[in-house]
């Protein structure tokens, strides 16, 4: 029975294939295809949702044409399993030929399809994964999201110049993670304060409640917190029900936690919680509002961080290949992205032209009401702020 | 000391938690021999039945909680009715089969209507934030957590033990065709039965949407929660599943606070330990069927 049907199935994929071989050059020269691999479903898909909306407002924005090629997106699911990403990755690019391979919502993610941007000679655009280590995997990597050193680093000096003196530190067991504890650490003591309590919970965790316990019971004037972009939520409400908020332990950490996407639902508990980061909602210039209004418009929701590394990354692949002139060979492309900068809804951002990582600002918010809604306000820019991941190397 | 009983009060509000979702599961897989996987699907049903109700119809958060029962029993009923029935007589690998079947079908159904992100209810203002009761911080929704499902232990308790339907339901399972023979409608106390645990899982998911989070991989995440519960209770009684979840509750509690390193290893080095001293759990029959 199974034979017959698997034959079936042959003799139609047969039949098919001169069908699309006919079909295919035709378009191959003056279409340009971009793989992109995203967490559509599962705990990560929030990130995946918001790439994918910010890159159709941008083309919706910019039109589908560069250096008169078509661009065309061809979107995978992941589900944030690495297996996955690399399978995607390579039917991408040896069945679909696409140009470049992008989206990667979480760092293995990243880290799995990097060989094979090696191999292939394309270019893989990272719009979300935030571990150091990932643009020195590959000399085709490029990254427009961020480095959690970035944000944890600027907050652990914030917090060890403004009168925070004893942290308790609470952060999910994955590579971030650590990044983000470990450059939080090295900062923040460096600057005279003292972690009384580390505790790394489980990526996949359930219930926060003995671990907030135990963060409540070390007293500290603040805690800092990393957790993945769509566990906020659920932190801060188990933050609030501890009566963390009322016993005066403040959250400060690099922005994921107080993610734009989720930070209205987590009610008021989330009031004055600090947090450094590269892109605020409420970032106050001109492009963000309009930026802002056009994403509310099309989607019905506010843009996060995810979302403006998304917008950021298409257009970053649509000025490179107008400097190549629609070339898509990946060495031009690379060499074209690097040094690029440009003006984003975030602020001024750039790649470095080194290390092929973001340059970006890094700003200090603290969540506030504005209109009745919950915001990350920025009050105090760091400008230019590079991987310290890798300039200390 | 104050930090010990807020843990103690944790640990027994995530047993009782854990008591509720997997006592359904502790009877049609001790009292009815049927191993049901898809366990958690019915009290992912419940979960999202509830948070449906409340954040966009605008029940009240108490007035949806016996609703959740009643959808995931009502489910229960219909799936009974419809498939369960066939595999009774089955192999436990067909019924396992079919199940987790079951399961991948519900987590893509719940991923395809409500979307992948997690859900939450809203909740009265009443139940957040904690209570000081001397030193000792007691959450108000914990609170009302063990109270709901104390009460309905005992309740089940006294069912099983006290009614006509608990000696029917003890007499068809003991032996199906004695029962019949003395005019029991078995089948039927079987589909009660059944429905009824459905209806506690469906429950057990409106209630932990606040703590276990709702997602559409709910019954995926938890099934071994289950399981381990079921298995170390032993199943043949409600007292042994019941006892399981809280030392299963305060030990997981315990251990994430005291050896936060080790946390998530603690339930199961538990389960190990006890397995090894009375492999059919701690009230386990001997006698296998």
């Amino acid at each position: 029975m199974f034979d017959r049907r698997k034959m079936l199935l042959w003799a139609a994929t047969t039949a098919a294939i001169p069908a699309l071989c006919a079909a295919a050059p035709a378009r191959a020269e003056d279409a340009v295809k971009i793989g992109l691999i995203l967490p559509m479903t599962g705990g990560q898909a929030s990130t995946g949702k918001q790439i994918d909306n910010a890159i159709k407002l941008y083309m919706q924005q910019k039109g589908d044409t560069v250096a008169g090629k078509k661009i065309e997106i061809i979107l995978k699911d992941d589900a944030a399993m690495p297996d996955n990403t690399k399978r995607l990755a390579q039917e991408l690019i040896v069945n679909d030929k696409v140009s470049f391979i992008a989206g990667f919502g979480v760092t293995p993610a990243a880290l799995a399809a990097a060989p094979l941007a090696t191999q292939a000679k394309i270019p893989e655009v990272v719009m979300a994964a935030g571990t150091s280590i990932i643009t020195e995997r590959s000399p085709y990597i490029v990254r427009t999201s961020f480095t959690l050193a970035q944000s944890s680093t600027i907050i652990g000096d914030w917090a060890a110049k403004n009168g925070i003196k004893k942290v308790a530190t609470l952060t999910s067991d994955y590579a971030p993670g650590n990044d983000a504890l470990n450059f939080f650490k090295q900062h923040f003591t460096a600057g005279g304060g003292e972690i009384v309590e580390e505790v790394k919970v489980p990526l996949a965790n359930p219930d926060f409640a003995p671990f907030l316990q135990r963060m409540k019971d070390s007293k500290p004037d603040a805690m800092f917190v990393f957790v993945p972009a769509g566990q906020g939520g659920n932190f801060m409400k188990q933050y609030a029900e501890r009566g963390l908020d009322k016993s005066g332990i403040k959250v400060i950490g690099p922005g994921d936690v107080m993610d734009d996407d989720l930070l209205n639902n987590m009610g008021d508990a989330a009031l004055g919680a600090v947090t450094a980061h590269l892109y605020s909602a409420a970032h106050p210039s001109q492009m963000n509002k309009d930026f802002v209004a056009a994403y509310k418009k099309a989607f019905g929701n506010r843009p996060g961080f995810m979302a403006v590394s998304g917008y950021d990354g298409i257009h970053l692949i649509y000025e490179a290949l107008k400097k190549t002139n629609g070339n898509t060979d990946g060495d031009k492309l690379i060499e074209a992205m690097k040094g690029m900068a440009w003006e984003s809804p975030r602020g001024p951002i750039s790649i470095d032209p080194e290390t092929r990582d973001i340059v970006q600002n890094i700003y200090i918010r603290k969540v506030e009401k504005v209109d009745g809604e919950l915001y990350n306000v920025e009050f105090e820019t760091f400008n230019a702020v590079k991987d310290s991941g890798k300039t200390k190397k | 000391m104050a930090s010990v009983l807020t843990n103690l009060f944790d640990g027994v509000a995530y047993g009782m938690l854990l008591f509720v979702l997997a006592c359904g599961l502790a009877v049609t897989l001790g009292l009815m021999n049927f191993i049901n996987l898809a366990h958690g699907a019915f009290a992912m049903a419940g979960g999202y039945v509830c948070a449906v109700l409340v954040n966009n119809s605008g029940w009240p958060f108490f007035a949806a909680l016996p609703l959740a029962f009643v959808a995931s029993a009502a489910i229960g009923v219909v799936l009974e009715r419809t498939l369960y029935r066939h595999l009774y007589v089955r192999s436990h690998l067909d019924q396992v089969l079919f199940s987790i079947g079951l399961v991948f079908m519900s987590v893509a159904a719940v991923d395809y209507m409500m979307g992948s992100s997690r859900v939450f209810i809203k909740l009265p203002a009443a139940l957040e934030g904690q209570i000081d009761l001397f030193g000792v911080g007691i959450g108000r929704y914990r609170l009302m957590i063990i109270v709901i499902c104390g009460l309905l232990t005992v309740a089940l308790q006294l069912i099983l033990a006290k009614t006509r339907f608990g000696s029917r339901l003890r007499a068809a399972v003991d032996d199906p065709r004695a029962a019949i023979g003395l005019g029991i409608n078995v089948p039927q106390v079987f589909a009660f039965t059944f429905a009824f645990g459905c209806g506690l899982a469906g429950l057990g998911g409106a209630l932990s949407a606040e703590i276990l989070g709702l997602d559409p991989y709910f019954p995926l995440k938890f099934m071994i929660y289950f399981l381990i519960v079921v298995t170390v209770g032993g199943s043949s009684s409600i007292t042994g599943p019941f006892l399981a979840s809280l030392l299963l509750g305060i030990a997981d509690v315990a251990g994430k606070y005291y050896v936060p390193k080790m946390g998530p290893f603690v339930i199961y080095t538990v389960m190990i330990v006890i397995l090894i001293w009375r492999p059919n759990g701690l009230f386990g029959r001997t006698a296998a069927r």
